[in-house]
């Protein structure tokens, strides 16, 4: 459950109010791309801090690995070698939850509670709430929530919440040897990213710039890009991510309908119940139920 | 390091060549990083392959490995030629004006005084001209045809821009691009630094191949400045350590030497090594060699260390040769060894042509195995079916594997590449029957000394007479070897100009190397290391990170040697008159009385300017030299030498078939004749380090073998398209020595080189996997690799070699 110095913002299928009164100051993290060496060091203290383990798996023919997210890598490095104008480029993206403003996954769930997004932009799955629905997955347009095997219950980064909660940085942040990670107020982070696009734009990357999609609401995990105005050159990174139709319709137009039909199937049942009564099994149906059970 | 990392940071321009400190050094490569963000720094990466480094690079260059020395000679002729060098810097700090020996020369290949049947030099040839003062001849005005700086340009005027395309395979656009970067920071205000690693030592002329790069930074006056230096990154977290404490076959603490088995008599043997000034007025620091070394010999045999036997003298052992590890395994290999201890080393996998090794190792009587890991080494005799093809019934070896604690199981200091040690403290109790490398080597002394006392034996006296004033004899306590390294009065010491006056009590530690004395009251283990534990306490345990002057210079973090110095040479840092070259960056300058700054003086503090002393303290010369005299195996001069298995088959250089490869490499009986050629291995090979392992050790560890868990090798997509190899295709790799079976990893970060007319490709081959651990089982890549090393470290030539290649 949500810890005591995380308000919740948002819960997935879930009407209740959430908590007003405090002031959160929202977070993000900025993965400077043009300061990233792809060393790995996130990955392993993403498992380290988090208690997941991938198997050891195999080499596929790319520097990559584990060569996707999984339930038990909630981030990896891609690596994707482009020419730009005859010069070669090494561009190594670190991938993971976005943590978007208006997240698709918390949209698209029907369990209540399953997914939550706080006041400070984390948005977090608590898997005890988890029905395996999978929905998420085709909420997200970042591709990012796996269905763990072993539980049939989504995971993904929750942004070390339980960290931030008490004042630390993620752990990825913490091991990142060069700074290309940062973390703190979206607002210093973004700051820091000028600084970031102006050193680059005076190295001939003209189009440097900030990750932080519209398309859903702004990110808690924003890039500097060298190319910030071909962002899928870095592994197929969205240039306009949004959130997938089905969703949008499912929760815009049609979720009032299915709440109203919702509604019309517990009508129907209380009038049931009242015309009716209960409905019960008479003493011969369950003797027969356990014979057939014993045998 | 001359320098250290913080230091890094204060770089104008950071040359990464012969090393790739992204990958193999990330932690450290932050300071690169902080250099390019807040110092506008430029970033040049040069590399047989794009690594991870030249990703964040402003520039990157190929080169076809093992050709560096002509690259960076070439940009020395480039300097030479277009005048892009710091004048007042080499006038005053370098050898520029001294004047060769008139019997000095060099033709075709080959320095005056070659060998060929020995394949070695007589270097009596490669030595100054001397006045009847007797100090070397000097020509200020640099006009005279044999002073160093006309000979230098002489012997680098053939490496144009043009040979350098022809020879390393660099377009010479991007040649001449790198060259004008350099050129910018002959400025005295602007400096670069340069980054290496394995990647120049692992090779056969690897040692002159730094010396090219110290060259090179010489000439811009970036050696002894802020953001400059030579800077070794060193890849075992003390391996600094262990070159500092001797740890060569050849060597005693604080780099002191072994006498040769010719050096009987102790005066001699003393008076080799403490050299009297070369010019007027020189420091000549070396000058105090029997100082340091009477310290040690009293730390290690105590009351019996006197004048009357020369300090123990003849217990010292006499070197007949290097006895380097190459050496070793090919004893070894002969059957002249019964035993070897390995201590936290496995050659199986370390050293090179695995199947020679194994076969040397099946030789011993017995071998002890001293290490946290079970390693490869330690299962030599066992059969891991293609990984290690052994008939385990016909090893007769006996092996002992003796656990040991890692780093984090330990208190201790590690000495980082910045020459900084830093006390570190046990973070968890070792597993099982581990026990630290201190207790494995105390017990094993104290039995061996227990045998000795009981049944005699050749020559007991240096085993009985060894020191050991420890607590608990078989744990010596790592505080207590610190404290014995720092050094102490064996007396009251008086101060030499005030004889009244007591400066140290008898028993107490000293300040530093500048109290030992020659005439047995002091003792030091490393005199290098003295200061670190003084009266004050473990100088290796602070942490103050306080900055003072804003410029990276913590000099109260931990402790640095010599005399907690962070970068060398500093007196280099201003100008002859002692104000700093660079008013942004200040290191140490003359202020009327005395030398002062935000760095402890590299120089004698309280000579003038005036007096011209040259701020190279530990040369005769006073000065830095480009002329190497008779310190260099090979030539005074680096020279390009083609790796011992060329692409090319000939060195473009010159026509002499004696020097095409190294002609002082030592190469033993057999080892020439299993070179390959370029007709049978066409293509040129390199071996290096990933980031997600260490060495041989993490593949031990499950998360690494997650992040990198499968071997594989490297190579370009014309090749692949070539050969018809797609990327993750399974494929075989030869040498002359062995073969390995990998995943191919098709990349465009490998391109083919246009070599002296040829087309070169690359096979890159990370080293990391092997027979046990946790990661996928591997083949040694040291299979592959040849059985020959620098002619003057014999560092192995790990990083060219040939092999060829086929899809399977």
């Amino acid at each position: 459950m949500a810890l005591q110095s995380l308000d919740i913002k948002n819960r997935s299928a879930t009407t209740t109010p959430t908590p007003q009164a405090r002031s959160t100051v929202e977070v993000a993290k900025l993965i400077d791309v043009s300061t990233c060496i792809g060393c790995k060091a996130c990955q392993a203290a993403c498992m380290e801090w988090n208690d997941i383990r991938d198997e050891v798996g195999s080499c596929s023919g790319v520097y990559d690995n584990p060569t996707n997210l999984t339930e038990n890598s909630w981030t990896v490095m891609r690596f994707s070698e482009i020419e730009e104008q005859g010069k070669l480029e090494w561009l190594i993206r670190k991938d993971g939850c976005m943590h978007c403003a208006d997240p698709g996954c918390l949209k698209a769930c029907p369990s209540p509670g399953a997914i939550v997004q706080y006041a400070n932009g984390i948005v977090d799955f608590h898997e005890e709430n988890c029905i395996g629905c999978g929905y998420c997955i085709t909420g997200c347009p970042f591709d990012v929530p796996r269905i763990s095997k072993k539980d049939n219950k989504a995971y993904k980064c929750t942004l070390c919440s339980d960290r931030v909660a008490v004042n630390q940085g993620p752990a990825c942040v913490k091991a990142c040897p060069t700074g290309a990670l940062q973390f703190g107020s979206k607002e210093d982070m973004k700051d820091y990213a000028q600084e970031r696009i102006a050193d680059l734009k005076e190295r001939g990357f003209d189009k440097a710039g900030l990750y932080d999609p519209p398309g859903v609401g702004g990110t808690h995990v924003m890039y500097v890009l060298h190319h910030a105005d071909r962002p899928q050159l870095y592994s197929g990174l969205p240039q306009d991510p949004q959130i997938s139709p089905l969703v949008a319709i499912w929760k815009g137009a049609t979720k009032p309908l299915a709440a109203l039909a919702l509604g019309l199937v517990a009508l129907g049942s209380l009038f049931h119940y009242v015309i009716k009564g209960p409905n019960e099994v008479s003493k011969e149906t369950e003797a027969e139920v356990e014979k057939e059970d014993a045998a | 390091m001359t320098n250290h990392w913080v230091d890094i940071k204060n770089a104008d321009l950071v040359l990464i060549m012969g090393g790739n400190a992204a990958e193999a050094h990330p932690c450290g490569f932050k300071w690169v990083i902080e250099a390019k963000k807040h110092g506008s720094a430029k970033l040049i990466v040069v590399d047989p392959r794009f690594t991870r480094s030249a990703s964040v690079a402003d520039f990157y260059a190929p080169i076809r490995t093992g050709t560096d020395i002509a690259f960076l000679g070439g940009i020395i002729n480039y300097l030479l030629t277009n005048d892009k060098i710091q004048h007042e810097y080499v006038k005053a700090y370098t050898d520029f004006s001294f004047l060769v020996n008139e019997k000095y020369d060099f033709d075709n290949g080959l320095f005056s005084g070659y060998n060929p049947e020995k394949r070695n030099y007589d270097k009596s040839s490669w030595s100054y001209q001397f006045g009847a003062d007797g100090y070397v001849k000097s020509d200020p005005t640099l006009e005279d045809p044999r002073c160093v700086y006309q000979l230098m340009k002489k012997h680098y005027s053939r490496y144009t821009p043009e040979m350098v395309e022809k020879i390393c395979g660099t377009p010479k656009a991007q040649f001449l691009k790198v060259a004008e970067m350099m050129a910018t920071t002959a400025a005295p205000d602007r400096a670069m630094t340069i980054m290496y690693a394995l990647g120049w030592t692992q090779h056969s002329q690897g040692t002159q191949m730094i010396r090219t790069g110290a060259m090179l930074q010489l000439l811009l006056g970036n050696i002894g400045v802020s953001g400059g230096g030579m800077n070794a990154l060193r890849g075992h977290s003390n391996i600094q350590g262990l070159t500092d404490l001797g740890l060569l076959s050849n060597l005693l603490p604080g780099y002191l030497t072994l006498p040769g088995e010719k050096e009987i008599d102790y005066k001699a043997y003393i008076a080799a090594r403490a050299s009297k000034p070369l010019r007027p007025n020189q420091m000549s620091y070396w000058q105090n060699y029997e100082k340091f070394h009477v310290s040690l010999m009293k730390a290690w045999y105590g009351d019996a260390a006197k004048a009357e036997n020369n300090w123990c003298f003849d217990w010292l052992p006499k070197l007949d040769k290097l006895h380097d590890v190459l050496q070793v395994f090919e004893d070894m290999y002969q059957g002249r060894m019964n035993g070897y201890v390995c201590q936290g080393f496995n050659p199986l996998a370390a050293f090179p042509n695995k199947g020679k090794l194994g076969a040397a190792l099946a030789k011993l009587k017995y071998l002890v195995i001293i290490d946290p890991l079970a390693t490869e080494t330690s299962e030599f005799w066992r059969n891991f079916g293609e990984y290690n093809e052994v008939d385990s019934s016909k090893i007769q070896t006996t092996v002992f594997r003796l656990p040991s604690t890692c780093f984090a199981e330990e208190d201790g200091a590690l000495v980082n590449s910045g020459r900084w040690l830093q006390w570190h403290w046990k973070a968890a109790e070792p597993p099982g029957e581990a026990k630290a490398d201190t207790a494995i080597i105390a017990g094993l002394f104290q039995r061996i000394k227990a045998m000795y006392k009981a049944d005699g034996g050749a020559f007991p006296d240096p085993v009985l007479n060894l020191t050991w004033p420890y607590r608990i004899p078989d744990q010596p306590a790592s505080e207590e070897l610190a404290r014995e390294y720092s050094g102490k009065a064996l007396v009251d010491l008086t101060d030499p100009k005030d004889a009244s006056k007591v400066i140290r009590k008898a028993g107490e530690q000293l300040d530093g190397f500048a109290q030992l004395r020659d005439d047995g009251s002091t003792a030091s283990g490393c005199w290098i290391f003295s200061g670190s534990w003084t009266q004050a306490g473990n100088l290796m345990a602070r942490r103050d990170n306080a900055d003072p002057w804003g410029n990276g210079q913590t000099l109260n973090w931990a402790w640095s040697w010599p005399a907690n110095r962070r970068i060398l040479y500093n007196r280099a840092s201003s100008d002859p008159s002692g104000k700093p070259y660079n008013p942004k960056r200040k290191l140490v300058w003359w202020n009327g009385s005395a030398w002062t700054g935000s760095d402890v003086p590299d120089f004698k503090p309280d000579s003038s300017p005036a007096d011209g002393m040259g701020p190279f303290i530990m040369n005769p010369e006073g000065v830095a030299r480009f002329f190497a005299v008779d310190k260099m195996a090979e030539g005074p001069f680096p020279e390009h030498y083609e790796p011992f298995e060329t692409p090319i088959g000939s060195n473009p250089l010159n026509t002499n078939p004696a020097a095409v490869s190294n002609p002082a490499a030592r190469v033993f009986k057999g080892d020439m004749e299993a070179f390959g050629k370029a007709q049978d291995f066409p293509y040129a090979a390199t071996t290096y380090r990933l980031t997600e392992h260490f060495h041989y050790w993490t593949k031990h560890c499950a998360i690494n073998a997650i992040l990198q868990p499968d071997q594989f090798i490297e190579i370009g997509e014309e090749l692949a398209g070539e050969k018809g190899i797609r990327t993750g295709d399974k494929v075989k790799v030869r040498s002359n020595r062995g073969q390995i079976r990998a995943v191919a990893v098709v990349t465009k970060r490998l391109v083919a080189l246009n070599v002296n007319g040829k087309k070169v490709h690359h096979v890159g081959i990370p080293i990391h996997w092997g027979f046990k651990g946790v990661a996928r089982m591997g083949f040694l890549s040291n299979t592959l690799t040849p059985f020959v090393g620098d002619a003057n470290a014999q560092t192995p030539e790990f990083k060219s070699f040939l092999v060829n290649l086929e899809k399977l």
